[in-house]
């Protein structure tokens, strides 16, 4: 069963369209991730979602309720993670976490119970009673997740959750938003720039750029299309050229590219191959001195589907924006 | 693990939700103590104007109070502590009233807007808090002031100053709702809403009495609705009033209403983002 539906989705603020017609479903128990650069239109999206902001034109369904004629029914049926801090500062983890479920309207008997499991789920015992201001970076996007959850949601928008963390404050997030698809049977939808975080997480990814999805698809197949592995080999003595007229034998090699000191190999079927090509390289009498193997990421995929890297990206949407706001003014 | 339904089948969010208004109340409360320096600051300025202008001046008034256009036998101070008070909830509600959108520039307007609760529920949460907020330092103030010797009259008519205060707050709170529903995302906007506080709070009866103003002035303070707040606040703590009471309280009910209403209109259609 779909738990989030989108058809043609669009909204622009004056002439600059921030989403473009998107269309795309996400299935119960799944975590689908928008990548894109920032200004994307990803947060746009987010916004329509969580009924924030009304669509110019289309259709969206959360949970069987539509956005903008059933906007209470959506805004019980989700949990929200903000891109920026929006949890009470002067407030500890705990009166958040209980502002939040009388808010949602949780029995006050539940409450109490209710804490405690969130709190446990996402290691917080201990830090629950300080107020959040006085609590790490880490800490702080850990209670917005755990109150993101609080009152059982069927689907939770988690936007950008790991930004402006470092890198092991990120891997602690994520390990608990995996956990917390595995206890809670829950959905979610995140949005990222970070490759890695999609990769990491998502069962499958939308690709959006310029407001518009331009690819969707597990992270595998998604990879699959730009292109299989390479092998990258360095031998040091191959002067015969038996060794690559060997390899060039083999039948999962598909491509050999010589770059003098170093070979580009495209593969099918991975690491498994390398034990293979050192098999070659002995029987030729070939001296090894790296094997690489470089799966493509989807960097690559962004790129050949957009024909630009994210960052690059990145620095023209951000212009384009600056323009606009200037526009507003 | 017992699952909860949270979401109670098709029930629209009411338009008065008791827990929800609760919770949104008691959070301004605990706010308002964790940061002491604000309480503290809030509280000064009122002592300050007491100690520093009430009680020199009330010392001038024993030797000749008609050169303050007061009524003959009246202390300066007695006259002044009420605007003071006045003053109090005037400065505190335009800052209660913005800040349910200065929670926008923190973030916390959001995860509060996309709650299942209506909007007005949502305001009226946060401005009881607001008001609480503001009524209890006035009355703090109040304390200090008859500490400090003012002579409140014997009469059960002193109670109107709590609806005196409470229609002055719902006042001021309504126009810094709507200045910063309209004008919030500007920068500086705390200097835009001292820009109003300042005047409204001189160019009124606060400090000194109507006759004693150029005539002109007093046709500017005749149309600031805090004239009437404070005006009644005394009328009814220590008996002096420039208007008659039932006219202070109209006029500062209808300001009430007013402005309270237009800034409900405009919190209710405005954009969470």
């Amino acid at each position: 069963m779909n738990v989030l539906e989108v058809e043609g989705l669009t909204k622009t603020f004056g002439e600059f369209v921030a989403v473009d017609q998107i269309g795309f479903t996400v299935s119960e128990g799944e975590i689908f991730g928008f990548l894109g650069p920032n200004g994307a239109g990803k947060s746009t999206t987010i916004k329509i979602l969580t009924t924030i902001l009304n669509p110019t034109s289309g259709e969206a369904r959360v949970c069987g309720y539509d956005v903008v004629r059933q906007m209470d029914e959506v805004r019980r049926s989700i949990g929200i993670v903000f891109q920026d801090p929006s949890i009470d500062r002067f407030l500890t983890g705990r009166e958040n976490l209980r502002y939040h479920a009388v808010m949602y309207h949780m029995p006050s008997k539940m409450i109490e119970e209710r804490i405690d499991e969130v709190l446990d789920l996402l290691d917080l015992r201990g830090r629950e009673d300080i107020p959040i201001k006085d609590c790490s970076a880490g800490i702080q996007r850990r209670f917005e997740v755990a109150r993101g959850f609080m009152t059982h949601p069927r689907l939770l928008f988690l936007d950008e959750p790991t930004v402006g963390l470092d890198m092991q404050a990120r891997k602690r997030l994520w390990s608990y938003i995996n956990k917390l698809r595995e206890e809670e049977e829950i959905t979610i939808f995140l949005t990222t720039h970070y490759i890695e975080e999609a990769d990491h997480l998502c069962d499958r990814v939308g690709i959006i750029d310029h407001g518009k999805i331009v690819a969707i698809d597990t992270p595998q197949n998604l990879k699959d299309v730009v292109g299989g592995e390479t092998i990258l080999v360095e031998a040091a003595n191959r002067r015969n050229g038996r060794f690559v007229d060997a390899l060039r034998e083999l039948e999962w090699v598909t491509a050999i590219e010589d770059g003098g000191q170093e070979l580009r190999l495209s593969v099918i079927g991975g690491e498994s191959r390398i034990p293979q090509i050192l098999t070659v390289a002995s029987q030729t009498g070939t001296l090894i001195t790296s094997v690489e193997l470089v799966r493509p990421s989807l960097e690559d995929v962004f790129l050949y589907y957009t024909g630009k890297t994210m960052r690059e990206e990145e620095g023209s949407l951000q212009d384009l924006r600056k323009a606009r706001m200037r526009r507003r003014r | 693990m017992e699952k909860i339904t949270v979401s109670g089948g098709s029930r629209t969010s009411r338009l008065i939700d008791p827990l929800p208004i609760y919770i949104m109340w008691l959070r301004e409360m605990k706010r308002i103590f964790r940061v002491k320096a604000r309480l503290i600051s809030n509280l000064l300025m009122p002592v300050l104007f007491l100690a520093f202008l009430g009680l020199p001046l009330s010392m001038v008034s024993m030797n000749g109070s008609e050169m303050f256009g007061l009524p003959p036998g009246v202390d300066f101070l007695d006259f002044l502590a009420p605007g003071i008070i006045g003053m109090t909830i005037l400065f505190s509600s335009l800052m209660g009233g913005a800040s349910v959108v200065w929670d926008k520039e923190f973030g916390f307007l959001k995860e509060v807007m996309v709650a299942p609760v209506s909007r007005f529920s949502i305001l009226l949460g946060r401005q009881a808090g607001a008001m609480t907020i503001s009524i209890g330092q006035a009355l703090i103030i109040l304390l200090i002031a008859t500490l400090m010797g003012v002579n409140l009259q014997n009469s059960p008519i002193v109670l109107l100053s709590i609806v005196f205060m409470v229609l002055t707050s719902a006042t001021f709170m309504g126009l810094g709702l709507i200045l910063a529903t309209k004008l919030g995302e500007m920068e500086g906007f705390m200097a835009i809403l001292s820009l109003f506080q300042m005047p409204l709070f001189f160019m009124s009866v606060a400090l000194f009495p109507l006759d004693l103003m150029p005539k002109w002035l007093g046709y500017i303070i005749c149309l600031n609705p805090f004239t009437y707040g404070v005006d009644g606040l005394r009328g009814a703590l220590v008996g002096i009033s420039t208007f008659p009471l039932a006219l202070d309280l109209f006029v500062i009910f209808a300001c009430a209403a007013v402005l309270a209403g237009l800034g409900t209109h405009f919190f209710s259609t405005m954009e969470a983002d």
